[in-house]
């Protein structure tokens, strides 16, 4: 994996651009000393690591657009960052950029029950803003696994989702508006309390963008009203082609389940020995099916759900009877990864999506690959959308066994774009899936997505070396061959 | 320009990107248009060629259990419509049929209009428009390029999200030739609960609790007395006053449960009164539809979005300076307005409401001078604008794709 090589000019300068941030953000905000700088080195992918030129910890709008204008009009290179629990390297630090975090942008500015949405500053947790909200009835629903450290500023900037997006969407379908600083300093805002922004929608397009258009300063997310009463259904199958018929036939029958969970034999061994959540071991596939809502309609949809699994195949039925039983079925769920952690030195979590019925056939090639590769895998699923983790076991500790298992979770990518899926279901590409996109688009395709960048950032300053495998100057992409008059009659119906 | 006045009507992807070709080398700007429906929504577009997509037709994939379709861009929305039907699903967004509006057959349409537009119904405040049921795409961009973005699964953040960005652009950014949408199952039952002869600063309030209780409203509307007593719901009709609805919907147990819960909670508002099945998917219908606006064509047509706890003031400070016929829907958030279309059609006044609250309006209906006059679409802040632009110039740079359909500078 390669980085944009450092510009020796602008590390030679270090000690220049330490000085003008200082004028800008005073006191301990901006970290130049190198034993410091290292606990900014990587972030969630703690595979790659970098140490930044520099840190700064900007606490104002008015700071973070003076930071962007200076480098901006320097050429300084940029890396926005927020909790720094990105998985695929999203706030990776270049050698010669500094890292903006907004992690003293910690408030909540507004809490509106009446309008249901809530005002915050990007660096608060996903977490924090349902803490705050939940002695009224109500949360933000979007739930990324790292919901307890995770910030609302890089959920935006990945779009992150989390176990109940089927039925309550992922960040872009929970977010009312953003206060937003350009690379050239501009602050600008979009949407707002209101539903939907005016003109183009350049707040859907910015979430999801992955700190490289711009960076948030402001969110107001939409809350919801928690659930009346939730109960879940642990559910155990013969095989992942009976699990997968199940959630199908769930789905056909007009119900979308709150959490639609699976986990392949070895993920329910991990998370059994780990937490002994009462999952039957003898199973290939479980579910864990949780209907929530106003409780005349769980009761009835359980039962329903329930009728639908016998006929299935399940040889494993629990339901929920109680808010703490309900809380041990996810228990193993929620603990799989650091169960998969107990049992090898290292794992390594991939973030595909595929069409639902496909999954039979690639948990046949993966497990086809995992020999191939020698290397063990464990999969947990989220079933209602298709968002697939497989977790690859290793140790890097043994030489080669890294590049090994990068290469089985690049083939596993792969399979899901083959079948009709995509790369990454909620990670983000990052710098880790980055030199996989031309498996899923065209030259053209992502010379288009680097177009609407050079909307935002002419000078490819904010966040440069993710996302693009390649990166196409501006002026370059701007360049159109039109030949006059070379078209007059093309072969298509007209009147 | 040699060829002017021409209408251009692609059968194939390939046959599109040669239109854009054309359009491209010959200098001549495009209006696209599926079956024109919407064509009066917007700015008139400054070109004499026509790009009519409605040949570009059919559904390429559906499957019921994985909630995704894939339809070219001219395939009719009723047969959309129908397919979903058969299985027992729906576009959760609640499109309307807009054509009556302009005057147009009921029913006619095309899937891509209603991308363009980011139509969305009463059950936008629980399920959001069609930006967020819109997973994927191909298009032919203003270079003549044909390029895909998203895909067919409901969860994917592979680069930059561009279905949001051509949701809503009115055809100013790429022709489509493809798009995929989630669907999702209808529900089972419906009901609404009524209540009648609140006035609108006491309706949103009942609208803001009933949407902050937990029993997962999907409809809350306010119709005041004159956009009331249209309806063909006899009981809406003959209500001889406002019209407060609240919409469950669900599973049967469910419905009636939360129905019994909402009229029980809402009681200190006054008497509530429940539409059931029929009538229910009625009124909601005439709202989807905008049926009070449809009905009186001599009106231009305000479409003002708002904070829901703003809505009652900004129809009366709008109504305070000029006469019309006013609705809510999203809980208060979504004010209508018909006005005579004198003057400037009240645009000083609905856009004078907004500016110390936040939010946009739209003009949706108006003859064709005053939209070649009047910004129909909010007008941006300077650097909002600019950046607006450049973003039509990663897609757009001749300007050939709807030129002043949104804005009059591009």
């Amino acid at each position: 994996m390669h980085m944009p090589e450092p510009d020796a000019g602008t590390i030679a300068r270090k000690s220049e651009i330490v000085a003008a941030l200082q004028a800008v953000v005073p006191g301990e905000g901006v970290i130049f000393d190198a034993e410091e700088l290292a606990a900014y080195e990587s972030d969630g992918l703690t595979a790659y690591r970098q140490p930044p030129l520099i840190v700064v910890l900007p606490e104002t709008v008015e700071q973070v657009s003076a930071v962007l204008r200076y480098c901006n009009e320097q050429k300084v290179k940029v890396v926005p960052r927020g909790a720094g629990t990105s998985l695929s390297g999203g706030s990776l630090p270049l050698a010669d950029g500094i890292i903006l975090g907004l992690g003293k942008f910690n408030r909540i500015l507004d809490i509106d029950y009446d309008n249901r949405c809530a005002v915050v500053q990007p660096g608060v947790t996903n977490l924090g803003i349902t803490k705050a909200v939940e002695h009224r009835g109500f949360y933000y629903a979007p739930d990324p696994s790292s919901q307890i450290a995770c910030s609302i500023g890089g959920n935006i900037a990945e779009n992150s989702g989390g176990v109940h997006c089927l039925k309550y969407g992922l960040t872009t379908n929970n977010v009312l508006g953003i206060e937003l600083v350009l690379m050239d300093g501009t602050v600008m805002r979009l949407g707002g309390k209101h539903l939907e922004a005016e003109g183009y929608d350049l707040l859907g397009l910015l979430t999801g963008s992955e700190g490289l258009l711009g960076v948030v300063t402001e969110v107001t997310v939409r809350l919801l009203r928690q659930p009346a009463t939730a109960r879940a259904l642990l559910l155990g199958f013969e095989s992942s082609e009976a699990a997968g018929d199940c959630v199908a036939a769930v789905i056909a029958a007009g119900i979308i389940p709150g959490g639609m969970e699976m986990m392949d034999r070895p993920a329910i061994h991990a998370a059994e020995d780990f937490v002994q959540a009462g999952y039957p071991r003898y199973v290939e596939a479980l579910l864990i099916v949780e209907l929530d809502g106003p409780e005349a309609e769980v009761d009835y949809l359980i039962f329903r759900c329930s009728e639908i699994a016998k006929a299935k195949g399940a040889v494993y039925e629990r339901v929920s009877k109680n808010e703490e039983e309900r809380a041990v079925f996810w228990a193993g769920r929620k603990a799989a990864f650091p169960a998969v952690g107990r049992i090898s030195p290292d794992y390594y979590c991939m973030d595909g999506t595929i069409p639902r019925h496909r999954l039979p056939e690639v948990l046949r090639r993966m497990r086809e690959l995992s020999e191939h590769y020698g290397l063990r895998v464990a999969n947990v699923f989220h079933a209602g959308d298709g968002n697939l983790h497989p977790l690859i076991l290793y140790d890097a500790n043994v030489p080669g066994e890294l590049e090994r298992c990068e290469a089985f979770g690049a083939e596993i990518l792969k399979l899901c774009v083959e079948v009709g899926g995509v790369l990454t279901g909620e990670h983000g590409v990052g710098v880790e899936k980055r030199d996989l996109m031309p498996s899923m688009f065209s030259e053209i395709d992502l010379k288009q997505q680097q177009r609407v960048k050079c909307a935002f950032d002419p000078d490819h300053l904010l966040n440069p070396g993710k996302v693009f495998p390649q990166l196409h100057r501006c002026a370059e992409l701007g360049r159109m061959h039109i030949h006059r008059g070379q078209m007059p009659f093309p072969d298509i119906p007209r009147f | 320009m040699s060829l002017a006045n021409d209408t251009l009507r692609p059968e194939t992807p390939d046959q599109l990107q040669d239109a854009l070709a054309w359009s491209l080398s010959e200098q001549a700007p495009l209006e696209i248009l599926g079956q024109g429906t919407k064509r009066g929504w917007g700015r008139p577009v400054e070109s004499r060629n026509r790009l009519d997509m409605s040949a570009l037709t059919g559904i390429t994939l559906y499957e019921p259990e994985e909630l995704v379709l894939s339809a070219r861009a001219g395939t009719p929305l009723a047969e959309i419509r129908t397919a979903l039907a058969e299985k027992n699903q729906e576009l959760a967004f609640e499109p309307g049929d807009w054509a009556p509006l302009w005057g147009g057959a009921a029913g006619a349409g095309t899937v891509g209009g209603m991308i363009g537009c980011n139509l969305a119904g009463p059950r936008r405040i629980r399920q959001g428009a069609a930006r967020d049921h819109f997973l994927g795409f191909t298009a032919v961009t203003g270079r003549g390029e044909t390029v895909k973005s998203g895909g067919r699964v409901v969860k994917n953040v592979t680069g930059y999200d561009l279905s949001k960005l051509l949701c809503g652009s009115f055809g100013t950014l790429a022709a489509m030739s493809e798009v995929t949408l989630k669907v999702l199952p209808r529900a089972e039952k419906t009901r609404t609960v009524l209540l009648l002869g609140l006035d609108d600063r006491r309706a949103i309030e009942v609208l803001c609790a009933a949407l902050g209780s937990p029993h997962e409203v999907s409809g809350a509307a306010h119709l005041p007395k004159d956009a009331a007593a249209g309806s063909e719901v006899s009981f809406v009709k003959q209500a001889g006053g406002s019209v407060t609805a609240i919409r469950v919907e669900g599973p049967g147990p469910s419905v009636d449960a939360r129905c019994a819960a909402l009229r029980q909670e809402l009681a200190g508002f006054g008497g509530t009164e429940e539409l059931h099945s029929h009538n229910s998917l009625q009124f909601w219908r005439e709202l989807t539809d905008l049926a009070p606006l449809a009905a009186r064509p001599d009106l231009a047509i305000w479409r003002v979005s708002v904070k829901p706890t703003d809505g009652a003031d900004v129809a009366a400070e709008i109504l305070a300076e000029r006469d019309g016929l006013h609705l809510f829907d999203w809980g208060g958030g979504l004010v209508w307005f018909g006005t005579a279309p004198e003057g400037d059609a009240g645009e000083a006044a609905v856009r004078g409401a907004l500016a110390d609250r936040g939010g946009h309006a739209a003009l949706l209906r108006a003859p064709e001078p005053l939209r070649a006059t009047l910004p129909v679409f909010q007008p941006q802040a300077p650097a909002l604008a600019a950046l607006s632009r450049r973003v039509k110039e990663a897609f757009d740079p001749q300007a050939v794709l709807n030129p002043g359909r949104m804005y009059a500078e591009f």
